[in-house]
């Protein structure tokens, strides 16, 4: 992007706030934010990608949630004659049994509701402790800061996935609250920084110096002025990690340290039909596609909230 | 009067935005002639990079569309030239200084090695000692001191004002017949504007070359200036010798850029800013383009209706105004209000 | 330079006490070798008082902590509780076995990246640009176990169709092969390209944004207003600055690739890093996967060394501070 394009999206932006102050006649610092949230609204709902993506992701959450209603069969009852069936119609097998007769389709649903609820979770634990740290790192620098920054190199030392894998093989137990909480305390380092160097130049900008002057206390300033305009970076990264926590948390459980049954859970299902990859090739196959589906809608909604919230993107 | 060397005809460039077309540059036109200065001037976004850009096929298209003019380098149209033709133009007849001395330099490479590497690719016979020679002995004539050791030293380890001074060498490497300095001063601290705008003074002389001098700076245009040409939203409003400009000004904009010049009256200082914000180049305002922040218009039905057009004022000085000859009594008005003289 | 590796050198030893301290306290934190032992079947008492004996696990846990310390740096990480077996030299052999695979694989991932990147930003909002971002978010959002499924599966049915062996699913060579690196190969392209796939997508992306950012630089700029050649513009100018932050990204993932390589080597039975933890996971061995946890460490900290330096090799900024 050149310094003319920048500048000029600048001066776009800025018509387009006068405009929306001009029409909203609101004062203090509420206009701000507010036309913030106005232009980012207005530039999600233009992004083609990210609002079907949304509308697709949507209707599979709901799917899930009610799953008790739409599944056609129980989770775990084998319909004994039609063992190993492929996709059909008939006997509304949509993605198969397996080798006891038990429905793919309604499995993947309940696989579903698993994960999701996991990746919910772990997206809203991870995003209130990354919060919470990078905040205070952010806000009152010095030792703490330095303290929060090395602590998170040296995490970065040790690959991500063994931690989990240690952490849920011997604490998890198998349930999905456990692995979800074990995953939401160790997800949160990215944003806990995203949110420091937000805190950080914030906190030196004139409208919480003003503040500061007129003898507002440490938690009003955070709550009132900084964190609101923070919003938009904390948005996309909780956004991400529910990608990442589906994908994380099907790896686990695929290798047998996660979620486990007879609790049900997309890894679980695609590693019930690893043995079977040629024969019952449709085991592995629905429940991996579905992790595919709300991960690429994820990242895709994920990306044009980001586009959005950015003021310097140009929307091509 | 000799034949210009650069000569920029009808120029229209636009650029396609989510929001709108940018009419960035929108019929400008401009003489420059060998050893003289033309200055540019005008508020930010006025469109006098871009119009620079596009004459040497800077600008990237798309987004950007270069709609109409021609530009005359000695005579000849060199205005969507292909590619390899423009490059073997660019900086051997016609060389840029940008405004920001800590960004255009290469921060991974030597500064001797970015300036030699003009000289090379002009000359393919041209050895690496010859190069590294002729670059020594430029950033000596600059007055980089200690030039041989410079010559290894990367951006980083060059002072600001030192690093436009190697912008320069580089500029006059091959002895160009055009020299566009685009803001050259803008990022520097003011005791450093002056010696830069000296070396560019005595490279300009040495050389020979026109120069195109683009700047916000109206002290610089009075010091280094022969003729000046003033834009306004991508079009030039006024244009004349820098005598006539400075006080004979017939376009009420020129007189605003005058007015809001910092200057000391006695003890005071003044600064009287034209108020507003220049127009966006989406949407300009019908009727003439200042015409919501001139003073002088007072809601004239022609200021609102009719596009000025640029005529001649006076011989040899063009305005782009419907009632050039107001803007002397305005002058005298704003005088005896604030003591300054124009 | 030399001084500059030697001053990068020791400053990862505090790093690495802290990791000491981390893995120890950590694992110790989680659970403790005895009651993963106690969860095998036909284990004696007289087995478990050895064990406590043996790695003083009755004495305070800091004192633990000393005599596995010793172990670690004196004793090549010591031996497991239960067996008495040494750690070393099999997880020498995983190391070996897995740096063959990351190694080759990174490089594979780099340098495609780097030219998928580069290409995508010259050409922006070309269909090749369209499709290298599709492939890359695909590359986010595939998990990468299911990815080797499918490639296991293809591979299996490709053979079953042709009755040609074209690729191995399984294992790391084949019993008795004509040509030993040719067998080598076969076995090795399914887990590399499984391993590359994801960082192809992640350095694609960050080369591509790193790329049009300098290509709209003032120094870009300044090169072809001085009349050099595009090519020359992006191979020479534009490319040496845009792989700095490339080189980052590399090395910061360097855990993630190992963290990949535990998942891929399980499918593939690889036998290498991956599947040793995976192994010893399952055993509930406890000085086996803090030894592990301990040469990763090393390896990161080592990849991080190597980013510093090509770092100061492409940027003179660096260099000099
Ligand atoms: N690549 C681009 N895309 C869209 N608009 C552009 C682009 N480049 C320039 N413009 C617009 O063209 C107009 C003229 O820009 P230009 O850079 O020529 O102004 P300027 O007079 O040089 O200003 P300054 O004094 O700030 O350098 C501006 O409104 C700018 O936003
Ligand atoms: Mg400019």
């Amino acid at each position: 992007m050149t310094d003319q394009q920048v500048r000029k999206d600048d001066e776009i932006a800025e018509a387009q706030t006068q405009a929306v102050i001009d029409s909203a006649h609101l004062e203090g610092l509420e206009i701000k934010s507010l036309t913030q949230w106005q232009l980012a609204r207005r530039k999600f709902f233009q992004h083609k990608l990210a609002m079907t993506s949304l509308v697709i992701l949507l209707l599979v959450f709901l799917a899930a949630l009610f799953a008790d209603f739409i599944a056609p069969y129980d989770f775990a009852e084998p319909d004994v004659p039609n063992r190993s069936s492929p996709p059909t119609f008939e006997g509304q097998h949509y993605f198969g049994t397996d080798k006891i007769g038990r429905d793919y389709f309604s499995r993947t649903l309940f696989g579903t509701r698993t994960s999701v609820y996991v990746a919910f979770i772990v997206a809203s634990v991870s995003t209130v402790i990354g919060v919470i740290i990078g905040g205070v790192a952010g806000y009152y620098g010095g030792a703490i800061d330095n303290l929060l920054m090395r602590m998170t190199d040296l995490f970065l030392t040790i690959p991500f996935l063994a931690i989990l894998l240690v952490l849920s093989a011997f604490l998890g137990a198998g349930s999905p609250v456990r692995v979800a909480f074990i995953l939401g305390f160790l997800f949160w380092t990215g944003l806990a920084r995203i949110v420091r160097g937000e805190f950080l130049s914030l906190r030196e900008k004139e409208f919480v110096e003003a503040a500061k002057v007129l003898g507002a206390s440490d938690s009003r300033i955070i709550f009132r002025h900084i964190l609101p305009n923070t919003l938009g970076p904390i948005i996309v990264n909780a956004t991400l990690t529910v990608a990442a926590a589906i994908l994380v948390e099907a790896a686990l459980s695929f290798l047998g340290f996660g979620v486990q049954p007879p609790f049900p859970a997309l890894g679980v299902l695609i590693a019930d039909g690893q043995d079977s990859l040629t024969t019952l090739w449709w085991l592995a196959t629905f429940p991996g596609l579905t992790i595919v589906l709300i991960a690429l809608c994820i990242n895709f909604v994920g990306d044009g909230l980001r586009d959005a919230f950015d003021p310097k993107q140009r929307v091509k | 009067m000799t034949e210009p060397v650069l000569s920029i005809r009808d120029l229209v460039v636009e650029f396609d935005t989510t929001d709108g077309v940018v009419h960035a540059v929108d019929g400008v036109s401009y003489d420059v002639h060998p050893g003289e200065t033309m200055g540019v001037v005008g508020e930010s976004g006025s469109g006098k990079s871009v119009t620079v850009m596009a004459a040497l096929g800077l600008i990237q298209i798309p987004p950007g569309r270069i709609v109409n003019g021609e530009v005359l380098y000695k005579g000849r149209n060199i205005l969507g030239l292909d590619e390899d033709e423009l490059r073997k133009i660019r900086n051997k007849e016609i060389a840029m200084i940008f405004q920001d001395p800590m960004t255009s330099l290469n921060p991974v490479f030597k500064v001797g090695d970015q300036i030699a590497e003009a000289l090379l690719v002009h000359d393919d016979k041209l050895t690496d000692d010859a190069a590294r020679k002729r670059t020594v002995d430029l950033l000596e004539m600059v007055g980089v001191p200690n030039p041989d050791r410079r010559f290894d030293q990367y951006p980083h380890e060059y002072s600001g004002g030192m690093r436009q001074r190697a912008m320069i060498a580089m500029a006059m490497a091959n002895q160009p017949s055009v020299l566009i300095a685009d803001e050259p001063t803008t990022a520097l601290d003011v005791t450093i504007q002056a010696q830069v705008l000296e070396v560019m003074k005595v490279a300009a002389e040495e050389t020979g070359a026109g120069t195109v001098m683009i700047t916000h700076d109206l002290g610089v245009v009075a010091e280094m200036a022969d003729r000046v040409t003033v834009m306004y939203a991508g079009r030039v409003v006024e244009s004349g010798t820098v005598d006539e400009i400075f006080h004979n000004p017939k376009h009420p904009y020129t007189l605003g850029l005058m007015m809001s010049l910092p200057r000391v009256t006695g003890e005071m200082q003044k600064l009287l800013p034209i108020p507003g914000n220049p127009p966006s180049v989406i949407s300009l305002p019908p009727g003439c383009a200042f015409h919501p922040r001139c003073r002088m218009s007072e809601g004239r039905e022609l200021c609102r209706t009719k596009v000025p057009e640029l005529v001649e004022a006076s011989p040899g000085h063009m305005s782009a105004c419907h009632f050039p000859d107001e803007v002397a009594i305005e002058a005298k008005r704003e005088a005896s209000v604030t003591g300054l003289e124009v | 330079m030399g001084t500059f590796i030697a001053r990068r050198l020791l400053y990862s030893i505090p790093v690495l006490l802290a990791a000491t301290i981390l893995v120890f306290f950590g694992m110790t934190a989680v659970t403790d070798p005895i009651s993963q032992i106690r969860l095998q079947p036909n284990v004696s008492q007289q087995t478990i008082q050895n064990i406590i004996d043996r790695k003083h696990l009755d004495e305070p846990v800091v004192v633990q902590y000393g005599f596995w310390l010793r172990d670690v740096f004196f004793n090549q990480f010591g031996n497991t509780a239960l067996g008495d077996q040494p750690i070393w030299p099999d997880l020498s052999r995983a190391i070996g076995n897995t740096m063959q695979l990351v190694f080759i694989s990174e490089l594979i991932a780099v340098v495609l990246a780097v030219v998928l990147g580069v290409f995508s930003a010259k050409k922006q909002y070309s269909f090749f640009d369209y499709a290298t971002t599709t492939i890359s978010f695909f590359g986010f959002s595939v998990p990468i176990f299911w990815f080797a499924l499918i490639l296991q599966a293809l591979a299996t049915w490709f053979f079953l169709e042709t009755g040609f062996r074209l690729f191995y699913t399984f294992g790391q060579s084949s019993f008795a092969p004509e040509n030993a690196f040719i067998d080598r190969i076969q076995h090795m392209v399914l887990p590399i390209v499984t391993l590359s796939y994801v960082s192809i997508a992640t350095y694609s992306r960050y080369q591509r944004a790193s790329m049009l950012e300098v290509l709209h630089s003032d120094y870009v700029r300044t090169a072809r207003a001085k009349g050099v050649k595009e090519r020359v513009v992006t191979m020479k100018h534009a490319l040496r600055n845009a792989l700095i932050p490339v080189v980052t990204i590399a090395a910061l993932s360097f855990g993630a690739v190992l963290g990949g390589a535990v998942i891929t080597e399980t499918i593939f039975a690889w036998p290498g890093m991956g599947k040793f933890f995976i192994d010893a996971l399952i055993r509930g061995e406890v000085y086996t996967l803090m030894a592990w946890l301990m040469v990763t460490a090393v390896a990161v900290i080592l990849a991080n060394l190597v980013a510093d330096i090509v770092y100061g090799w492409l940027d003179p900024r660096i260099r000099y501070d």
